[in-house]
């Protein structure tokens, strides 16, 4: 077949691109060939327009073992352990097949962690849908939390954390993050690095079907009103197979037979294998008639852009095939040398005998294209809110009104489906700031939670960035845990629009301040651009996943609150910041102004002051204060305990609405035994931390003096109606 | 007392189970779905999880496997058999116990921790509880609503063959305390020689007091004699 501008088109290349292929190969392309450029030069597999930002990013650390560009990050968390992890989109997959898209997110990310050696020890998840009155939300929600829970509980990983909300810049485009978290010995990482001439390259897992050919080239287009179409592209997921792999893959492992292995994500077996390739400075050369194929009659080009689920390239030591395909044939998986490494540095593809295909390894991967797109800066001149100028409401009538909403609701409805128990070692699930998991065997235990402010990265990007960071690291803080390190899953729309451009640069130079500051590396990620359908970009939705580290494992702390007559302490500054927040989103539908300022040495110290007293036992019960402020962090302390509050009016005269629902931050609710107040006193005084003394708890009502009084168990009523009711 | 942990392909609750027996001073081997031949023991346990991907139907190729063979005639010559969860659709799917799991009541797959009520103190698998305590237990499941026939629930009700009902925190046996709508709140049924245990909650899951209570303990112990 003829090439023409058409089929390069379709293959989701520009014409300069194709140009820069002529002359990388010195001739034209065969379709093979031209099918395999796009599959490794397509934004998702490339990260060609994001790469120039992505550098910039903290990514070392003492408590660093692998940063990016691995399968997965590694950090150290003491004694012989180590904790791999990263998160992954599948967004456009997702929109298209809610069930199957989601689920195969759940699968690829699971893959990418034991891949390294490790045990998956939990999934978690950040899912994005429009508004809940859009046509498409409802089935999309059912679809994919049935589609996490179908994969994760079936493998038998526990999915216990993650966040879920909807805004309306969703609606044509939802997004779909799913985080893995693996425990792995430190001295038994597995790296994708091809080592040594004329190594046996095994494929094992799954057949090969037809099943998600151009996955990764969908992923990096926006949409149009024909999306529903692209239905093909979206692979099947197998839990079934993928747990068989997973055992089998990490009994192979306990040997040293590997000298490298790759899962089969995005561009299956072309971008496993080039990766490995590549990464080794090597040839690789693979004979396609053993490729053992689902199908009858697939073509080489076909084989080599499937993205069947659940397939692996392992590169193995000379001499150890026969060992290894005994554990593959316990587990019922196939396991067969497709393949060798070669000093060609060429990607070598044979087909019936033939030389079906030649690419130089470079070309595919160093020598693909970088683009430093243009970008532009934010406006970031907003009106003022003048909040006397708004309707009066009452305090109890906005508080229920958050509670009630979509996004502040009890999540037990989502979190009911999935397996939050399995492994025996979840300590904290789903509802906490944090879910607490115990290393298997061990007397310590990790926190993980995952955390996303589209509507601040929206209005002012660089103060967005700083504060998903901020407000992850707090969530970790807010169990008693020492925040280590980030994976990071940026969702952006077009990049090719150089304001979309400027959310990402700009999101990116926030995030990158408040790692380095927190010292809190950024270990693993992953980026989708081109979320958008029709020209409609999706508001800029960093994610982020941090993994922090509870040494010596206690109860740890959780944010109900404990007993009765207890003092409640707010530790930071309150300056009543109410632009951006929940309280007039929900009460006013006003989403404008700037988001609260992040002050990254405030947050250090009352985090790292909340710690020390953690440490010396002092805390009863713990919240971050985030999104709805002061009073909805009060209110989820009371709503899942038997104790409500009774909550002083601020002294010094501010608007009491600024007060108790702004969203400034730095600022965590804490509950402490009366006897226990002066040494907690003392702490704060050595530390220099600004801290409130702002109430009592006390039995079924939750208080604000002379403003508010209404029943705990009618909170908790209002928190719980509006899943059920949907 | 020795027992036996049964794993098949998608098993997933074989660890949790073995770390829950070690615990309680079982001897404990596992078995793998493709040996022949049962080492010797006083207890042999089904564990939870997807066998074969409960692809056909839960529990339904499991039920045909080669090393289930040997768990019958276990079971035939008296040995002491618990299915939980995945094991005890197996179990169903033997014809070891009678009546078989639907899907639950609301279509979905159920993780709470939900109560359920102890009905007969009087098995070997419960003799350590008390009548009618009330227990705080994990249940994990996407087919836990327990169906079988007028004739056989008469027998069932007759013979005290129910252990355990789902409950309300107060110990109230009715449709709003019935997290999957199985027949009469059933969670676990014994077969008529009281030698096998079909439960679907976890006692695994409930065993360390850090992770959520220990109220499983008490179905172990009252297993060591």
């Amino acid at each position: 077949m003829k090439i023409n501008n058409q089929i390069i088109e379709k293959h989701g290349l520009k014409l300069e691109e194709y140009e820069s292929i002529k002359k990388l190969l010195k001739r034209e392309p065969n379709l093979l060939e031209l099918g395999i450029f796009s599959a490794m030069w397509n934004e998702h597999c490339s990260y060609k327009s994001s790469k120039i930002h992505l550098k910039k990013l903290p990514t070392k650390g003492r408590q660093v073992i692998q940063g990016p560009g691995e399968n997965a990050g590694v950090i150290d968390i003491g004694d012989e352990d180590a904790i791999v992890f990263k998160i992954e989109s599948h967004n456009h997959p997702s929109f298209i097949e809610p069930y199957q898209g989601a689920a195969t997110g759940v699968g690829g990310i699971l893959r990418d962690v034991f891949t390294m050696g490790a045990r998956p020890i939990a999934l978690l998840n950040s899912i994005h849908f429009g508004s809940p009155s859009h046509i498409k939300t409802k089935s999309l929600l059912n679809g994919v939390v049935s589609g996490i829970g179908g994969y994760g509980n079936c493998i038998g990983i526990p999915t216990v954390a993650g966040e879920t909300k909807f805004n309306e810049t969703y609606n044509e485009n939802i997004l779909v993050n799913a985080m893995a978290v693996g425990h792995a010995k430190k001295n038994k990482i597995f790296y994708s690095k091809a080592k040594g001439l004329n190594k046996s390259v095994v494929y094992v897992g799954s057949k090969t079907g037809r099943d998600g050919i151009h996955g990764a080239s969908m992923a990096s287009a926006e949409f149009d009103e024909n999306s529903e179409e692209k239905k093909p592209t979206v692979q099947v997921g197998d839990p079934f197979t993928e747990k068989l792999l997973m055992e089998a893959c990490l009994e192979l492992m306990k040997d040293n037979s590997i000298i490298s292995i790759q899962d089969m994500g995005a561009a299956g077996l072309t971008s496993s294998s080039v990766e490995m390739a590549s990464k080794g400075g090597l040839g690789i050369e693979l004979k396609l008639d053993k490729v053992p194929c689902r199908e009858e009659n697939m073509t080489p080009y076909e084989m080599m852009l499937s993205e069947s689920q659940e397939r692996m390239l392992i590169i193995l030591e000379d001499d150890k095939e026969k060992e290894a395909k005994k554990i593959f044939d316990k587990w019922d998986l196939d396991f067969v040398i497709i393949g060798k490494t070669t000093d060609t540095n060429n990607l070598t593809l044979k087909f019936k005998n033939e030389v079906v295909g030649e690419i130089p390894i470079e070309a595919l991967a160093s020598k693909a294209p970088l683009y430093d797109r243009k970008w532009s800066k934010k406006n970031s001149r907003k009106n003022k809110i003048n909040i006397k100028s708004l309707k009066k409401i009452k305090i109890e009538d906005a508080l229920i009104k958050i509670l009630s909403s979509p996004n502040h609701s009890n999540k037990s409805w989502i979190t009911n489906q999935y397996d939050q128990s399995v492994m025996c070692d979840t300590i904290q699930k789903s509802g906490s700031d944090a879910a607490v998991i115990r290393i298997h065997n061990k007397d310590k235990a990790i926190a993980v939670s995952v955390d996303s402010s589209a509507n601040y990265c929206k209005s002012h990007p660089i103060t967005g960035g700083k504060q998903i960071v901020c407000e992850n690291w707090r969530n970790l803080t807010a169990v008693g845990a020492k925040p280590l390190a980030i994976t990071n899953c940026l969702n952006f729309g077009n990049p090719e629009n150089k304001e979309i451009m400027g959310e990402f640069a700009e999101c990116l130079e926030g995030i990158k301040e408040a790692c380095e500051f927190l010292n809190y590396p950024v270990v693993s990620g992953n980026v989708s651009f081109y979320n958008g359908t029709n020209n409609k970009n999706i508001y800029p939705t960093p994610v982020i996943g941090g993994v922090g580290l509870i040494k010596k494992l206690s109860q740890p702390i959780s944010h109900n609150f404990k007993k009765d007559n207890s003092i409640i302490i707010l530790i930071g500054k309150t300056f009543g910041h109410i632009e951006q927040s929940c309280f007039l989103k929900e009460n006013y539908s006003i989403i404008d102004g700037m988001p609260p300022e992040v002050n990254l040495v405030n947050e250090k110290n009352n985090g790292e002051c909340l710690l020390k007293l953690m440490n010396t036992n002092l805390i009863l019960s713990a919240h971050d204060i985030s999104s709805g402020g002061l009073i909805t962090t009060i209110s989820e302390m009371a709503l899942t305990s038997n104790y409500g509050a009774k909550i002083n009016k601020p002294k010094k005269l501010t608007n009491i609405f600024e007060y108790f629902f702004g969203e400034d931050q730095a600022r965590y609710v804490i509950e402490i035994e009366r006897k226990n107040l002066p040494k907690v006193e003392k702490i704060f005084k050595e530390n220099n931390i600004y801290y409130e003394n702002i109430g009592i708890t006390q039995k079924n009502y939750l208080e604000i003096q002379d403003e508010l009084k209404i029943n705990t168990k009618d909170l908790f009523k209002i928190n719980n109606e509006w899943y059920n009711n949907y | 007392m020795k027992s036996s942990v049964i794993v098949f392909p998608g098993s997933n609750c074989d660890r949790d189970i073995a770390v829950a027996l070690e615990k309680m001073q079982f001897k404990n081997t596992m078995v793998w779905h493709k040996e022949t031949k049962l080492p010797k023991s006083d207890l042999i346990v089904i564990p939870g999880g997807f066998s074969y991907g409960d692809y056909l139907r839960s529990g339904a190729i499991a039920g045909k496997s080669l090393i289930i063979n040997e768990v019958i005639k276990a079971a035939n010559s008296g040995c002491l058999i618990l299915g939980i969860c995945n094991g005890f659709q197996i179990l169903t799917e033997t014809g070891l116990l009678k009546g078989t799991l639907l899907r639950n009541k609301n279509l979905k797959f159920i993780n709470k921790d939900v109560h359920i009520k102890v009905i007969n103190n009087n098995s070997k698998f419960s003799k350590k509880y008390n009548e009618n305590q009330i227990l705080k237990i994990n249940i994990a499941h996407n087919e836990g609503n327990y169906f079988t026939d007028p004739e056989h629930l008469i027998k069932l009700q007759d013979e005290n063959l129910i252990v355990f009902k789902y409950c309300d925190e107060d110990g109230n046996i009715n449709e709003k305390s019935n997290p999957n709508g199985s027949i009469n709140n059933i969670a676990g049924i014994l077969n008529s020689k009281k030698n096998i245990l079909g439960m679907m909650p976890h006692p695994e899951r409930m065993v360390d007091e850090i992770i959520s209570n220990k109220d499983g303990v008490n179905l172990f112990s009252s297993l060591l004699n």
